[in-house]
């Protein structure tokens, strides 16, 4: 393992060949033991920045430091693994699910690429993780659209990097999937390993993430969740895209009290308390936030 | 009509393995082909060797240097014109081979020849000479020794390059040796079946192991049998009509092609209108 895992984003600017310039500036960095959010609108850049960690984009100014090296180190080392936004592969091509995360592990093997017992337990115990097991001897083709995404994350898994970059992983998961995914990615994140996720799931962000960069074309605000996550940066980020759902301008009473249920169909709702404080689905484990909050009422 | 008459003469135990072993080298490339979309790029190098062959001939030197380069440049000018202008590839392709074909056969008909030329066009295993059967069995070797060992990285890379390069694989150079590898294949395959059926050789084996199974190991082997099988079914048809070997090969070659394309189990016309019901 690298002495001190970590990303360093200094001042990068990423222009594409067309001369689009779709990320300015941009700085943050992260430490061990991280899951990282990152989000903003649709063409803010953030798979423009995942592809700059990767190095498929080259900074025309900046750096991109992983692990204190260059990315091209970090390459050599296998420090990084990515799940794209979306696989470009030809997906009648002839290989199965178990062929697809065992190329996870071609940079761990010899020049043959023979897979050895810890290769293959490896990626059966990848598949397990995201729950594929009973799939792997399907022909790659023959998944439907989140199974196709949950075998590149197992794929991601094998390939054992402590430096995780997940381009929506969520877009098109079901529920359970996703709290599996979350799951996973809390143990691997206690196990040290640094998570880069983008997604378009506000109300998920608080569940899990430690750190939030918001982006718009550039980083307009990276920390941890508690601070960056405000109601004010998500509308400097979303410029008031964002549906609303006041309480206190729709039908619901003051007798309602507490006891207002909130459904969606696919998103967690994101909620903001009456300071434009972060409310969490549970208290369990927040028992300091409920006794500030306590507090507050209080005065 | 003597069945075994063919195995009584040395030429035709040549011919019978030498087709083998190309078809072989064909085979495996032929998978990669088709995966990776290249079809029609066979088609387009395989047409452009005519001028190196003609002018490797006027100049003395071994025809297969001079059909390798020709190859190659076809190959690497269509990926330089294409990343330079807004032309698309396939199109770009087609103006370059074409081009190179047009130019090698003005060259051919300028210069005295003898039926050695002839053979480039239409193959002629039966009457091969010893420095060509060499060169043949030698490039076949040396693709092979290339293809067999890198054949993983290949996969991964016609399968997902973003990946492999992710994964610290250099894949221009696997663009590159890809390109290289089809070039000398197109050479050892020129006395076999001649530049312009060579095509055939490069397409039908990996689409009727396609159509045969959805693993890509099987998919080798199957392609390779399939090919030995049609290769030396060819050779000795001609025997008996007495030439037109390369034609014999690639007919072959497609009667194997419809047997699968109608019976394979899975992915076969039947085996489709079964299923639908
Ligand atoms: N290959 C490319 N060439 C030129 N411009 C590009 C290219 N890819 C993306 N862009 C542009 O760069 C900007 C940022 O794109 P990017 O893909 O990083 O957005 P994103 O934040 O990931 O959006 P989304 O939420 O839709 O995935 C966009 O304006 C886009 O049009
Ligand atoms: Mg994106």
């Amino acid at each position: 393992m690298p002495e001190r895992l970590s990303i360093e984003v200094t001042d990068v600017t990423a222009v594409y060949a067309n001369g689009h310039i779709a990320l300015r500036n941009a700085s943050f960095k992260l430490g061990p033991g991280t899951i990282c959010a990152l989000v903003g609108v649709n063409g803010s850049g953030k798979s423009t920045l995942f592809k700059t960690i990767m190095g498929f984009v080259r900074p025309a100014k900046g750096t991109v430091r992983i692990a204190g090296g260059t990315v091209e180190e970090a390459r050599r080392q296998k420090i990084v693994a990515y799940v794209p936004q979306t696989e470009e592969v030809d997906w009648s091509f002839p290989v199965s699910v178990w062929d697809v995360v065992m190329m996870g592990r071609y940079g761990h093997m010899n020049f043959l690429r023979i897979p050895r017992a810890e290769d293959r337990r490896i990626v059966s115990e990848s598949l397990d993780r995201v729950g594929m097991t009973e799939f792997k001897e399907r022909q790659i083709g023959e998944l439907s659209g989140g199974q196709k995404k949950r075998v590149f994350l197992a794929r991601a898994l094998a390939q054992r990097g402590q430096i995780i970059l997940l381009d929506e992983p969520f877009t098109g998961v079901d529920v359970q999937t996703e709290s599996a995914i979350i799951d996973l990615l809390r143990e691997l994140r206690d196990e040290g390993h640094i998570m880069l996720v983008s997604t378009h799931n506000l109300g998920s962000v608080p569940e899990f993430c430690d750190q939030v960069v918001l982006v718009n074309r550039t980083i307009l605000a990276a920390g941890p969740t508690e601070t960056v996550f405000t109601e004010e940066n998500l509308s400097l980020a979303f410029g008031g895209v964002l549906r609303q759902f006041h309480f206190d301008e729709s039908t619901i009473q003051d007798h309602d009290g507490r006891t207002v249920k909130l459904l969606t169909d696919d998103e967690r709702p994101l909620v903001f308390g009456k300071d434009g404080h972060l409310e969490y689905k549970d208290r369990l484990g927040r028992e300091h936030l409920v006794k500030e909050r306590e507090k507050e009422g209080r005065d | 009509m003597n069945l075994a008459a063919p195995f009584q003469y040395s030429f035709m135990i040549e011919a019978l393995l030498v087709s083998a072993l190309v078809g072989t080298v064909c085979a495996i490339l032929s998978c990669y082909l088709i995966l990776k979309g290249w079809a029609l790029m066979g088609d387009a190098v395989s047409h452009a060797v005519l001028p190196g062959v003609v002018g490797a001939y006027v100049l003395g030197i071994p025809l297969a240097v001079g059909a390798f380069i020709a190859g190659l440049t076809c190959a690497i000018s269509t990926g330089w014109i294409k990343a330079n202008s807004r032309i698309k590839e396939d199109t770009v392709m087609g103006i370059v081979f074409t081009g190179m074909f047009a130019l090698g056969l003005v060259m051919f008909t300028q210069i005295k020849t003898d039926a050695h030329l002839n053979h480039i066009l239409f193959g002629n295993i039966l009457g091969i000479e010893r420095d060509d059967l060499w060169a043949t069995v030698i490039v076949s070797i040396a693709t092979l020794l290339i293809l067999l060992p890198l054949r993983k990285d290949l996969l991964l890379y016609c399968f997902d390059p973003a990946h492999a390069r992710s994964l610290g694989l250099n894949t221009n150079r696997l663009h590159y040796l890809l390109l290289s590898v089809l070039a000398a294949t197109i050479v050892a395959s020129l006395q076999a079946v001649g530049i312009l059926l060579v095509v055939a050789m490069l397409v039908t084996p990996g689409c009727t192991a396609r159509l045969l199974t959805d693993r890509f190991d099987h998919m080798l082997i199957v392609a390779v049998v399939v090919t030995v099988l049609a290769s030396c079914t060819g050779v000795y048809i001609s025997f008996f009509i007495n030439g037109a070997t390369g034609a014999c090969i690639v007919i072959a070659q497609a009667l194997l092609f419809s047997l699968a394309l109608v019976f394979a189990p899975k992915h076969g016309l039947i085996a489709n209108k079964r299923s639908l019901r």
